[in-house]
């Protein structure tokens, strides 16, 4: 009565086989390796950027291991991490102008086991070091430069269709437009209604004047935030491809936050400037009639601002805004070449060399501000004389203090805009030497605590004790083989669950060692005792690993971070568990004790 | 055969059921008194606010430390060994400030000038806002996972089941917050993470025992409920042992190995360990018998009613 049919062994076989061979790569460890991935998605990692690389590495005398194509990188293996990180410098000086380098480990498994997908565990920041950010994005400040647009917009539309206005302002997310006639009202009306489908346009009487107030729709403003949301994720994915990270982990969470996680970053203080950064350019016209004086008293003429030149003298600029950022294409740092001062370069896109063209072509001999907008402090780089027109899109900024500032700006330009603030509202550090603390921590207390349940099972149980211990250490190989199948991320919380989960399988073997005793003691012969054993026992089994699976679920569905790694642990342990406890433990008393139709007693 | 227990003879579980009873509400109501009286020492993850780890290659002098980090401005700085003397933890309170996110660097910068083999281990910044919806979503986790087991537990059994078990449950989950609120242990996500654990495991204990309470009632059809009771506790009273000292073998070497970062995971795992075996045994059943269970609530009454023919037609 106890046994098992054939393709039962050979599936249980196959399994255990399977769970084997996913869980080895976990036990290889890494080496240290360097990444290039070229900077541009355009661009792919082939054979020509492979040659360039091991040219430049034989040029610098460095022994390497395998280097190989793996997606769109390049990555090499190296023996030593002082090997690794001479090859990263000589990398970068060699091909860092167009792609990024960075520093990497890879798993050291044979390539046999990388073909069947075969990886090891993917360890979670507070295991391999790294920073992990949350990010939010301000709605508030995107809906705000949203309005701003349109008043923009709006006026040069009423411009173009000559309709005299008398002015147009911005209070928050309205824009209101002015006019002194009704005629010129509704007219007006009409064509900002069929130019801009996205406003909720109200015309109102006024006394003196007739007024449209402007606001956005609500699933314009919808689309407004949810673009936000995605220009500022490809913004940070642009800016965190020039820091170097192997492999950034950047996602949308809710609503309006972005978590950015970067492994093995350690400086974090150069990290979190180059994300947290909002630097936006604006080109703006420089009010010439205006009194500066009287402005710098606190009197600013109507439709201007007042704003610090580099060299400390107050500006009065037009609070109309040119050109933004969003219009740059490309920015690169460089040198003037008359002055031979530090200078960087933009190119604008079509729109914007239009307007560009436009706005030069009007304004020869004025004046024209640029202004750097960083962390809230607006700032004007320069101010330069407009000579003559300018038209093909070619912009060059002076009044850089030095090559390296020109260098941030144009990172910073060249990375995009961040198409409105974003705050830093979680941060969560973990220093290299901490991770390894960790995760041997992890492993001593999985390993001891391990080896006490063995060996207190083998005392209390003796051979059915031995079968107990048996399915324990082969639920913990399913359970890694699940996790690196998956590529779940592996935390230390994540670690802890593993001891739990293998701390609460043994249980499943509990009660049915207990059953099986029990029916014993009632004078069962011992083949029906195993097998009522085993029978009785799995309706608690299974209702008893049903209620922790709820907790496991809600923890997951509430949780966030390491209490997720926590949650997928546990469910995916509890499932296991009740496999191996079950089928493959009654396997092994089966395959022991089956065959003998008179059995005198078992070992329990 | 080893055994921890003599299970030929029924142990009178139910006749101590007043004495049980008033030491759960004892401990009860000390928990309650601790948790209003003293509060969680909620972690940084709930409160918000900045905790850094740094190591330093000297033993680290606390007090220096704490006066540089005051002079370059910090208000409220909490400054303290933990593990060794060259590791120290630093607290610092949620700012309201735009740029509260640069702290760290800041900090990090002051102890630097003073020492400058200082190495930060670890940083972990949660903005307010951030606090106050980890602290919801675990409230709210507890609530969901409680009345996920009820429900399970009214649909797998019967509802008085499920109340008397998740009443035990709730006791358990109490002590534990009441003991981290009486020692002002602090209470992390992990813990958090950890109290969930235990409310889902500890109502197994109260699953294997109603298993066989149902079991019996079936099977012992003239013995009174206590003494089916009693007997439902002695025999899976081994298992219970047994089991539970299996888990709490992993929870030690967690707590001897696990460090700093699992010590109160591990404690309070440990806590939901002891008084799940007392809860499921000692306050479940006795609730149980307080809330009226009966035979007939299992034994299905076989005799067609009156008026019902035998293809289920009523007339």
């Amino acid at each position: 009565m106890n046994r098992f049919p054939l393709w039962k062994y050979i599936l249980i076989g196959i399994t255990l086989v399977v769970a084997f061979l996913y869980t080895l790569p976990n036990f290889f460890g890494e080496v240290p390796a360097v990444q290039v991935s070229p900077l541009k998605s355009t661009t792919r990692a082939d054979d020509a950027l492979l040659k360039q690389a091991e040219v430049a590495l034989e040029n610098s005398g460095l022994k390497s291991g395998s280097a190989f194509i793996d997606g769109n990188s390049i990555k090499i293996r190296f023996s030593t991490t002082d090997d690794q990180i001479k090859a990263k410098d000589a990398l970068q000086s060699a091909l860092g102008n167009s792609n990024t380098v960075a520093l990497n480990l890879l798993s050291a498994s044979p390539h046999w086991l990388t073909a069947i997908r075969a990886l090891p565990m993917y360890l979670g920041l507070d295991l391999r070091g790294g920073v992990h950010f949350l990010l939010e994005v301000d709605m508030k400040a995107a809906l705000e430069k949203a309005a701003i647009r349109y008043q923009g917009d709006i006026r040069s539309e009423l411009r173009s269709e000559k309709i005299r206005y008398l002015r147009i302002s911005r209070e928050g997310n309205t824009v209101v437009a002015k006019f002194s006639t009704r005629d010129q009202r509704d007219a007006a009306m009409e064509k900002i209604g069929n130019a801009f489908t996205d406003l909720n346009l109200a015309a109102e009487d006024g006394a003196e004047d007739f007024t449209i107030t402007a606001t956005l729709k609500p699933q314009a403003e919808k689309q407004i935030q949810e673009f936000a949301v995605k220009q500022n994720i490809q913004t940070l994915s642009n800016r965190v491809n020039e820091l170097g990270v192997a492999e950034p982990v950047i996602q949308q969470q809710g609503i309006d936050r972005v978590v950015v996680q970067l492994p093995g970053v350690q400086d974090t203080a150069k990290a979190k400037d180059i994300l947290g950064r909002t630097a936006t350019l604006e080109i703006r016209l420089v009010d010439e009639e205006g009194d500066i004086n009287a402005a710098a008293a606190g009197q600013v003429p109507f439709g201007d601002e007042i704003y610090q030149s580099r060299d400390g003298f107050p500006v009065l600029v037009k609070k109309d805004v040119v050109l933004t950022g969003d219009s740059i294409t490309d920015a690169t740092p460089g040198f003037d070449s008359q002055s031979n001062r530090p200078a960087v370069h933009i190119n604008l896109d079509g729109k914007g060399a239009r307007i560009f063209k436009e706005v030069t072509r009007e304004n020869v001999g004025r004046r024209m501000a640029i202004l750097l907008i960083e962390r809230k402090q607006t700032e004007i780089i320069t101010a330069p004389t407009i000579q003559e027109e300018i038209g093909g899109g070619r912009v060059q900024i002076t009044g850089m203090e030095s090559p390296q500032e020109a260098s941030d700006v144009a990172l910073l330009l060249r990375a995009g805009a961040l198409a409105a603030p974003m705050t830093i509202i979680e941060e969560r550090t973990v220093g290299p030497s901490m991770g390894k603390e960790n995760i041997d921590k992890g492993f001593h207390s999985n390993i001891w605590g391990f080896i006490a349940v063995v060996v207190f099972m083998v005392f209390y149980y003796r051979v059915f004790g031995l079968f107990s211990s048996l399915a324990l250490a082969i639920n913990g190989f399913f359970l890694i083989a699940l996790l690196s199948m998956l590529q779940a991320t592996l935390t230390l919380p994540g670690m802890a669950a593993i001891a739990l989960t293998l701390g609460m399988a043994i249980d499943a073997n509990v009660l049915i060692n207990e059953r099986i005793r029990e029916e014993l003691r009632n004078g069962a012969s011992p083949q029906a005792a195993i097998h009522a054993g085993y029978d009785r026992a799995w309706g608690t089994i299974l209702d008893s690993n049903l209620t922790t699976l709820i907790a496991g679920i809600a923890l997951f569905w509430l949780g966030s971070g390491p209490v997720r790694g926590f949650a997928v642990v546990l469910c995916l342990g509890i499932l296991t568990s009740m496999f191996s406890a079950v089928t493959v433990s009654r396997a092994m008393v089966n395959l022991t004790y089956g065959r003998k139709p008179r059995l005198a007693n078992v070992s329990i | 055969m080893i055994r921890f227990f003599d299970v030929d003879r029924v142990i009178p579980f139910m006749r101590y059921g007043k004495v049980t009873t008033f030491i759960s509400l004892a401990t009860f109501f000390f928990a309650i008194w601790a948790l209003w009286a003293k509060g969680l020492n909620l972690g940084v993850d709930f409160t918000g606010g900045t905790v850094m780890e740094v190591t330093y290659s000297q033993p680290a002098h606390l007090d220096k430390i704490r006066a540089s980090l005051e002079g370059a401005g910090f208000r409220e700085v909490s400054v303290q060994n933990f593990g060794t003397s060259r590791d120290v933890l630093i607290r610092l309170p949620v700012s309201k400030t735009a740029n509260a996110a640069q702290t760290s660097e800041k900090v990090m910068a002051t102890l630097k000038a003073q020492a400058p083999s200082v190495i930060l281990k670890k940083v972990d910044f949660v903005g307010p806002q951030v606090g106050k919806e980890l602290y919801d979503n675990g409230a709210l986790a507890l609530f969901v996972v409680a009345v996920g087991i009820m429900i399970y537990l009214a649909l797998r059994f019967e509802w008085r089941f499920a109340l008397a078990g998740i009443i035990a449950n709730a006791h358990d989950i109490v002590i534990i917050l009441g003991l981290f609120a009486f020692f002002q242990w602090e209470f992390t996500l992990t813990v958090l993470a950890g109290v969930l654990a235990i409310l889902g495991y500890s109502v197994n204990e109260s699953v294997v025992v109603f298993d066989r309470i149902r079991e019996n009632i079936r099977k012992m059809r003239k013995t009174s409920i206590p003494d089916i009771i009693d007997s439902a506790i002695t025999t899976t009273m081994s298992r219970t042992i047994i089991t539970h000292l299996s888990t709490q073998i992993m929870v030690l070497a967690m707590l001897f190995f696990g460090g700093e970062a699992l010590h109160n995971f591990a404690l309070a795992l440990t806590i939901g360990i002891m008084f799940g075996i007392y809860s499921s045994v000692l306050v479940a059943s006795p609730l149980l018998l307080m809330l009226g269970v009966k035979r007939e609530h299992f034994i299905r009454d076989d005799k067609p009613k009156e008026g019902v023919t035998a293809d289920g037609a009523q007339v």
